[in-house]
């Protein structure tokens, strides 16, 4: 694999990062300069638009994309620690602009630099592992768009495995989704509660003392529910763990 | 359970609720979801196969107007004769007629949706005359008076235990002290009073899988030999069935029937697959002496054209409802709608009205297992989104969600207010919080309803990065 040199690397740092948990940010930061990229945040940015796009508001949804367009123009790649933005971004942009000959090709060049965090690290930049001290038992929880439209699968757990004292234990059902889909879990709170409980039955059967994810709205509705249960395990973004950013607090602790 | 695709969300706390339930539709992994995994697994090239399936059912929606003449072409020719339904009520009417003609006073059905989709049942009753449902799932749910709660496993939700019950109330001749607990006793018995039943219809109605325009048959696949049953023993026959199941000749139906059981069971391929193609002929042996196909289009046709035209090209295997995981915890019923689940939740909106079946494609987190699976590709999460921008479009959103993005889309669209809002919001969740989490008491819907918020860290990223430079 031939790896460009330093390459200009806008980070698209997601709405519920900046806002809940900036650390993520810095863990991403970290790991691309690790890897070799001259990092830049545009002050533009606000959000993917993926709550406009998925409740059905094609205006604002279009409006906020051309934002991001503008502001990610120009570098050589873009990367969310995020499958679900980054999958906005990459698989959805090109569908909004379909019928915009003005503005399809712009959405699809950035659709085609974009990338999600750990796929990047390892299939753009050849990352094969970390320096990073961990020593628990986790397991991953695969969000639906980091697996089905961006295909991030191996790689978390590739470079998890580099983490110095860190065990995965595999979830028993790890392709279903939590229920958290944005909306979806402020509209059918119910159903999302019964989606959340199994897959917190599951991760909690694995025996793995903590729950690693690579996308902070799933975890952020994982954890959101565990509290409620009173249930304690541990839940953090994956970057952290590879980061070396894994023995502050975790997500929702005191 | 309300059949109301409005009742939505009133039935899907029903149905969560409901303990016998939880067990049944933890089945739809092991039954379902392992076997068409390894049927996918020992094909091999699956991915092909589907694509073949795909442009096949592809050709087929954007020549539905010449095939189907085609098809009644054909079926003409081998003496069958092939009626055309508007609506719902003109399927009844014409069902009723060709019926009546015959002086049918019994029918028995092989499985069909399209007969659930026009409530044909009920009608048929209040014009004195008996439908007989023959397929297991269908009997039992017939006897319950339910509608069906799986496109392919009708009575999905029952315990066999519910099954039993039902059985010792409805076969009232039987011993009341015999045996139902095992699986095997169910089918015998309903076997046992089935066979009646088929000897004394007076017609048979069937669905049918695919039609094939070319030959002018009607293709259905079956486990249980019901379908012959129903359309060989009486003398008049009967297909109703969907104007979007034809496909130019049997070439592409072997393909489809290479694709259907291996999505849906996980089945090579299925017990009976049955070429139903016109009356009874000259020197033949057995075959209705009367052949006739009612094309339903109730609603599909208005679909050609648009975003979800697409959805047309479902061969209905089912294989997006057993790995919806939506489906996997409140049912079929729930949706109030014959189709239920992704193809529910994209084909309803069209047929029935977003205003209608604005729920089914609203309830879907777009995690994208139904399209993963679906055989014919078709893309169900973008159709279900099209449905959702056109109720936003129409103003029919729930005005809570619609205002709650149009302030959020106003401050999304002016960096530099986001931001500023943004770090507002940080502090004074981080402010809220207790114990880690933010917990706002008395909110008691949404995301507070079954969830604490972990709080933030209290300053934004972009506060912090700006800070850092
Ligand atoms: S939409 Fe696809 S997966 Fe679902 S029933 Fe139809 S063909 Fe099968």
């Amino acid at each position: 694999m031939t790896v460009d040199a330093r390459p200009r690397v806008g980070l698209f740092v997601t709405c519920l990062v900046d806002l809940v948990r900036p650390q993520i940010g810095f863990a991403a930061v970290k790991l691309l300069e690790q890897a070799g990229c001259d990092v830049e945040v545009p002050a533009a940015q606000t959000c993917c638009g993926q709550p406009a796009w998925n409740a059905g508001a094609d205006r604002d949804a279009i409006e906020i994309a051309r934002n991001v367009i503008a502001a990610f123009d120009g570098f050589d790649h873009v990367v969310a620690p995020s499958g679900s933005c980054g999958g906005m971004i990459k698989r959805h942009y090109p569908e909004m602009f379909e019928k915009d000959p003005a503005w399809l090709p712009r959405a699809r060049a950035l659709s085609a630099k974009t990338h999600e965090l750990l796929s990047f690290l390892v299939r753009v930049r050849g990352v094969t592992g970390v320096t990073a001290d961990y020593a628990r038992r986790v397991c991953y929880h695969d969000s639906c768009s980091s697996l089905r439209e961006m295909g991030v699968k191996a790689e978390p757990r590739a470079l998890l495995s580099t983490v110095n004292g860190l065990a995965i234990d595999e979830l028993t059902d790890p392709q279903v989704c939590c229920g958290f889909g944005g909306l979806f879990s402020v509209k059918y709170p119910d159903i999302s509660e019964r989606m959340a409980d199994d897959k917190i039955a599951d991760a909690c059967n694995t025996g793995a003392a903590a729950l690693l994810g690579g996308d902070l709205g799933c975890l952020l509705h994982l954890k959101g529910r565990m509290a409620r249960q009173g249930k304690t395990l541990e839940v953090r973004h994956v970057a952290e763990v590879l980061a070396g950013m894994g023995d502050g607090k975790a997500l929702g602790e005191p | 359970m309300n059949v109301d695709p409005k009742a939505f969300v009133a039935n899907a706390r029903a149905a969560l609720a409901d303990p016998q339930l939880r067990p049944a539709l933890g089945r739809l992994k092991t039954h379902f979801g392992a076997g068409r995994a390894f049927a996918v697994h020992r094909y091999g090239d699956f991915e092909s196969l589907r694509a073949a399936g795909k442009a096949i059912r592809d050709y087929a929606v954007t020549h539905l107007d010449e095939l189907l003449v085609t098809f009644e072409q054909s079926v003409n020719a081998r003496g069958g004769t092939v009626h055309w339904a508007r609506d719902a009520a003109e399927a009844r009417r014409l069902i009723l007629a060709i019926l009546q003609d015959v002086g049918a006073k019994t029918v028995t059905k092989g499985k069909s949706m399209v007969t659930e989709e026009i409530r044909l049942n009920p009608f048929l009753e209040a014009n004195g005359i008996e439908p007989v449902e023959t397929d297991l799932g269908e009997y039992i749910i017939q006897l319950r008076d339910e509608p069906p709660s799986h496109i392919i496993a009708p009575a999905f939700h029952l315990s066999k235990e519910q099954v039993a019950e039902t059985f010792f109330a409805a076969h009232k001749d039987l011993d009341p002290a015999r045996s139902l607990q095992e699986r095997n006793a169910l089918v015998q018995e309903a076997r046992a009073v089935l066979r009646r039943r088929f000897e004394a219809a007076d017609a048979g109605i069937t669905g049918a899988n695919f039609l094939s325009a070319k030959e002018g048959a009607a293709i259905i696949v079956t486990n249980e030999g019901n379908g012959d049953l129903t359309r060989l023993l009486p003398k008049t026959h009967i297909v109703v069935t969907g104007i979007e199941k034809v496909v130019a000749d049997m070439n592409d139906v072997a393909v489809l029937l290479r694709l259907l059981p291996r999505s849906a069971t996980g089945q090579a391929i299925s017990t009976y697959v049955s070429v139903m193609a016109g009356p009874r002929g000259p020197g033949e042996t057995d075959g209705p002496e009367n052949f006739h196909v009612v094309l339903v289009d109730n609603g599909r046709s208005r679909l050609i054209g648009t975003e979800a035209q697409d959805v047309l090209r479902c061969i209905r295997c089912s294989a997006c409802i057993n790995h919806c995981p939506i489906y996997g915890a409140i049912g079929g019923h729930a949706y109030g709608a014959t189709y239920m689940g992704p193809i529910g939740a994209a084909l309803n909106p069209g047929t029935m009205g977003v205003a209608n079946a604005a729920h089914h494609a609203n309830a879907s987190t777009f995690c994208g297992r139904c399209a993963e699976v679906c055989p014919v590709m078709i893309p169900l999460p973008r159709i279900m989104r099209h449905w959702r921008a056109v109720e936003y479009g129409q103003g029919l959103a729930p005005k809570a969600i619609t205002r709650g993005l149009a302030l959020w889309a106003f401050a999304a669209k002016r960096p530099a207010l986001y931001r500023l809002g943004a770090s507002i919001a940080a502090r004074v969740l981080k402010m809220l919080g207790r114990g880690g989490s933010v917990r706002v008491v008395p909110i008691r819907n949404g995301w507070f309803a079954v969830r604490d918020f972990p709080v933030p860290q209290g300053t934004t990223f972009q506060q912090q990065w700006r800070a850092r430079k």
